[in-house]
């Protein structure tokens, strides 16, 4: 890894420029929300249900208000009248989706082990956890269904009684002449996967902190949150507060992977709880208490069957999902699964697609987006039945991706979007060369001659993704309720400084230095003159936030373009004070060129705040806003190896090598770019070795903390080898693609793939993940059998 | 995520931690806090007094003749790192080095992970398969307790209510001695699903006094007594009776039947380790 590199002011975009966020993390002076403290403060406490399906027939708050620190408790009854709609949706895929309602708190029924059912305010944090604790709370427990086939089957519990039924929704995609494909095809391969379910795990836990003016009715919500305008928006539904009268500050946010991606019930009952105390409410999670009330991710059957040749070119892919959306639907809970829905194909050329998905209610945490959200479970799908049907075939998988890979951009895939750019053979050439394939096998095969326990396996995944989410109008045809666009302001100050409003909410992720390149390349500031406000609706009104691989694909193209608005705006200007045309004017990074003489932009900033000498009809001040709607998706793609040992003794699978090769486009900033791999492929790996969020079948969660559920750390993982390639997206003018997401998307198959390769000659043709020891034992010792 | 109200003492010495311990009913000793805080977090325990006896003169490492004397408050990275035990006992300075990660290492002392009594702990094993002997101190003066004896059930030792561990003995191993511990689990600060000690004298050709204690296979660390058997008896695989007499848990980590086959493969590849040592 090289060092950083020194920016030369206009040459930014490309350049390894320490993140400007870093100091103030490290010194411990970031602002988070738990960290808020103001006088007359209170302190919520939940009461959240032990029984996964339980009817309440009694809530009774009085022993905690006897509490000498508490000011108030509520059940789900008491503070109904608070709500003015059910916590959003915003989401539902087809005509016919069954939508429950959400209240905050719940009233008569528990859905699952977590499910509110009471809340205390007290004046510290100590003293709401002792009172919650004295709520008597009567349960009448129910039957429960946790797993997402068993709540489909007949007679099964049922989580919303109203329906009739536990399918929420089924969505269906189908191009091509299925029926023929699998008939007349040579070879057909039927799978069957389970996506385990994952819980994401952000540094920070969820907090949120809501101060108000009573007399004004206005309330500001400060939220760990990706989305503080999309939370805006919605929480005004929720309460009835007029969203002119709302705030939302995403003050710094530690992480969300998705997780954060969503509009809580703790919102909502902070802003009720101080409407109807008239004071500021805090309510910080704890770990455990995420596990019960922050979404999961994940928790899928699939099940896919590929057509093909007896060459392996294959002809059809069909999959058929069944997926959890646990008791309730948060904001994009029914939509997660739909976001893969075009990618079972993989980057392969099919003749046929057919995609179904059905989603189902369950007595479970709710699942929404998680780092990837839809896109890894479709890669991992793809990415093993293509070594499935490889392997049925006596192929290499090699050999068989390359046979079948989409070789001409823009593609138009079967699925029906269209891919931007791609050269999928060489990244997959690259990377074969990095991890010296040949060499792998010959040790493999050496092992095997040997009879050494510990086998030694190479998996491929050649993954491709859709993300820069998105098109407002493919937005619209899926039936989701906002838009795709953002938003980005550029703001020139007189003394030579340049503030930037991106709606595009960063938490982690390194906007404000990527950000600040993009000015300093487009406008030639340096990189310290350029101020990234974001994340305050107040401060930076327009945004759709940040998900889905989007901030820099949708967020730094609205930039960009607000920069060219700036140049022209500026030229406008320089021209009228050199006294030249406009036209003789040419603007260089930040330079305003005439026949004779030159001005700077900073030179043109200050004439246009004392606007003393302006042309006629250009308005006082530099300052630009562009709202930028991509026309397509972006679609990075590449080709992982993982190389994996096995203990054929213990089950033991250790990673030993991994070789990322990823295509994302042009880079703004290599440094961020690998940290977000880094990031992306430790959660990828701890899908498929360690992370699983195991119910039993009473709805207990039975990896309540992290003792139970296995986050790996740095210790579990070699050194990530990254390489890129790099084919610029014709889609948008700086050619970015998005980077947050592909770790996550590639690494889970490329893992799974290497461990059935390790074990191919033991009879494994199949393993569920995580791939635990114990899991891999089994599996051996039923082959043994 | 916050405790239950509790009130907090600091003890001055050890007469004065076991007053303080007799003052009340459900008192609890506070040492590196890495077994107690959890429990106290998750609301599990709910003691009406925490008498904290970090500051005791307790933590030391010293030659005792026969043996290393540990004092209850040693950290496990202090017992990891000692001189005196990685050339007497390389055993026990080795497998402290293996417990949970290194903040875990420089909080947790000895004491408490004896104390604690859990199953799944490290040292427990290790001071069982070395016949080690644990000094407890209470109202009526200090006795020493051998730890065949002392470890009784899950969470549960010979330490009474008003009684404090004070320090540890482990034999030096004189001779031609020859160990392993071998710690199977999924995430390097994981504890051990199944762990092995093994520790033998070598004698004509074959070994003597062999020990094996087994971490998790039970409701206390076990001695592997088949498996002892088989070791002195030159056995060529003498894992295959390990898991005789032993009750493992099932959980997320693994089922018993998981651990049972651990246990043999771990016995196995300890002797074998060792053997090449
Ligand atoms: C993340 C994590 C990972 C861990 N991984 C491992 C692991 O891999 N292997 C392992 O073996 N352990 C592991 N531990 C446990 C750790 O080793 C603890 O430090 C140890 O078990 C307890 O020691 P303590 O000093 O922290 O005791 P405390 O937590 O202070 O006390 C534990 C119990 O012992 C009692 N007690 C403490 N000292 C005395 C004394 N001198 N006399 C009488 N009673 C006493 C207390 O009252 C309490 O009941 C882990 C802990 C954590 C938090």
């Amino acid at each position: 890894m090289s060092a950083p590199t020194e920016v030369e002011v206009g040459r930014a975009i490309g350049a390894r420029v320490e993140r400007k966020e870093d100091q103030k993390l490290l010194q411990g002076q970031a602002e988070w929300v738990d960290n808020m403290h103001v006088p007359g403060m209170v302190y919520l406490g939940i009461v959240r249900s032990p029984y996964a399906h339980a009817r309440i027939t009694k809530v009774d708050v009085t022993p905690a208000l006897a509490h000498a620190d508490v000011v108030g408790a509520w059940s789900g009854a008491d503070i109904a009248d608070e709500w003015q709609g059910s916590l959003p949706c915003a989401w539902l895929p087809t005509e016919d989706t069954n939508a429950p309602e959400h209240k905050p708190v719940a009233v008569d029924k528990a859905r699952y082990a977590g499910d509110a059912v009471a809340v205390i305010a007290a004046t510290s944090r100590g003293a709401a956890e002792d009172a919650a604790e004295l709520v008597e709370v009567e349960y009448e427990p129910l039957p429960v269904v946790v797993d997402p086939e068993a709540a489909l089957a007949d007679g099964a519990p049922l989580v919303h009684e109203e329906f009739g039924t536990n399918r929420c929704y089924t969505w269906t995609l189908e191009e091509g002449e299925i029926d023929r494909l699998f008939a007349e095809a040579d070879v057909t391969v039927s799978e069957r996967y389970r996506q385990n379910r994952l819980i994401p795990n952000a540094i920070e836990p969820r907090a949120v902190f809501v101060t108000a003016i009573p007399a004004n009715g206005e309330f500001t919500l400060w939220s760990t949150t990706q989305v503080p305008h999309i939370a805006r928006v919605t929480l005004s539904g929720v309460t009835g507060i007029p969203e002119a009268k709302l705030r939302v500050i995403a003050p710094d946010v530690g992480g969300g992977f998705g997780s954060k991606l969503n509009v809580y019930a703790e919102e909502a009952l902070a802003l009720a709880v101080a409407r109807m105390l008239g004071r500021p409410v805090k309510w910080t999670e704890t770990r455990s208490e995420g596990y019960l009330s922050t979404i999961h991710g994940r928790d899928q059957v699939q099940e896919i069957e590929l057509a093909a040749t007896s060459e392996g070119k294959i002809l059809a892919v069909r999959t058929k999902l069944t997926a959890s959306m646990g008791a309730y639907l948060q904001l994009v809970t029914p939509g997660i699964p739909l976001l893969g829905a075009w990618l079972y194909a993989g980057c392969y050329d099919v003749q046929g697609y057919s995609f179904e998905c059905t989603g189902v209610f369950t007595n479970t945490v709710p699942t929404d987006a998680y780092r990837g959200a839809g896109r890894p479970e479709a890669t991992y799908a793809i990415e093993r039945a293509v070594d499935a049907l490889a392997r049925k075939l006596g192929m290499d998988p090699v050999e068989i991706r390359r046979l079948n890979f989409i070789r001409e951009f823009p593609a138009a895939i079967k699925a029906g979007l269209t891919i931007d750019s791609g050269d999928y053979d060489a990244s997959l050439d690259v990377a074969l060369e990095q991890a010296g394939y040949e060499s792998v096998r010959a040790e493999q095969r050496a092992r095997r001659t040997a009879g050494d326990p510990k086998r030694l396996g190479i998996g491929l995944s050649t993954y491709v993704e859709m993300c820069g989410l998105a098109p407002s109008n493919i937005l619209g045809a899926i039936r989701y309720s906002g838009g795709g666009w953002e938003a980005a302001t550029i703001r020139c100050l007189p003394t030579g400084t340049v503030q930037v409003l991106t709606g595009s909410t960063p938490h982690g992720q390194g906007h404000e230095t990527s950000w600040s390149q993009i000015v300093s390349d487009r406008l030639g500031y340096e990189i310290d003159e350029v101020e990234v406000l974001h994340g305050d609706t107040a401060v930076v009104p327009l945004g759709m936030d940040t998900y889905g691989s989007r901030s820099l694909a949708v967020g730094g193209v609205a930039l960009y373009y607000a920069a060219d608005r700036i140049a022209e705006k500026g030229k406008k200007i320089a021209a009228h004070l050199m006294e030249v045309d406009e036209a003789q004017v040419d603007h260089v990074r930040g330079t305003f060129h005439g026949p004779e003489t030159s001005i700077t932009l900073k030179e043109v900033a200050f004439a246009a705040w004392t606007a003393h000498n302006l042309p006629d009809g250009v308005q006082p001040g530099l300052e630009e806003t562009y709202v930028y709607d991509p026309p397509n998706f972006s679609w990075p793609a590449g080709a992982h190896v993982a190389i994996v040992e096995v203990d054929t003794e213990t089950g033991a699978v250790e990673l030993l090598r991994y070789i990322a090769v990823d295509d994302v486009g042009t880079i703004v900033n290599p440094i961020i770019v690998e940290g977000q791999i880094h990031g992306g492929l430790a959660q990828g790996v701890a899908q498929a070795l360690y992370e699983e969020a195991i119910y039993d079948e009473d709805g207990n969660l039975l990896t309540g903390n992290m003792v139970s559920y296995l986050v790996p750390s740095a210790a579990e993982f070699p050194r990530w080898e990254l390489h890129h390639t790099e084919t610029p997206s014709p889609t948008n003018p700086m050619g970015v693609k998005g980077v947050g997401e592909t770790g996550a998307i590639a690494s889970p198959p490329a893992v799974m793939n290497a461990i059935v390769d390790a074990l191919a000659e033991d009879g494994i043709t199949d393993l569920d993940m995580p791939a635990t020891p114990e899991r891999v034992w089994r599996a051996l010792e039923e082959a043994r059998r | 995520m916050i405790p239950a109200p509790f009130d907090y003492e600091v003890a001055e010495s050890v007469d004065n931690a076991i007053e303080l311990l007799g003052t009340r009913e459900e008192t609890k000793v506070l040492a590196g806090g890495h077994s107690l805080l959890p429990l106290l977090r998750l609301r599990l325990t709910r003691p009406s007094l925490l008498v904290d006896v970090g500051r005791l003169d307790l933590s030391y490492v010293r030659d005792a003749g026969d043996s290393i004397a540990i004092g209850a408050l040693t950290r496990h990275h202090d017992v990891a790192t000692a001189p005196l035990l990685q050339e007497h006992n390389p055993l026990m300075s080795f497998a402290a080095g293996l417990i949970g990660d290194p903040q875990v290492r420089h909080r947790g002392t000895i004491g408490g992970s004896l104390a604690h009594g859990d199953p799944a702990s490290d040292l427990p094993a290790v001071v069982l398969a070395l016949d080690g002997e644990i000094d407890i101190a209470g109202p009526n003066g200090v006795r020493t307790v051998r730890a065949a004896e002392f470890f009784r059930g899950v969470f549960e030792t010979a330490v009474g209510p008003q009684e404090l561990v004070t320090e540890v003995r482990v034999p030096k191993l004189i001779g031609d001695h020859v160990w392993s511990y071998l710690k199977f689990r999924h995430r390097a600060q994981d504890w051990a699903t199944v762990g092995v000690a093994a520790v033998a004298r070598r004698s004509n050709g074959g070994v003597a006094d062999a020990a094996i204690a087994l971490v998790n296979m039970g409701a206390t660390p076990l001695r592997a007594g088949a498996a002892e058997a088989a070791w002195i008896a030159g056995a060529a695989d003498p894992g295959v009776e390990a898991d005789a007499k032993t009750e493992p848990p099932s959980d997320t980590n693994g089922s018993a039947d998981y651990r049972r086959h651990l246990a043999r493969v771990l016995v196995r590849r300890a002797v074998e380790e060792a053997e090449a040592r």
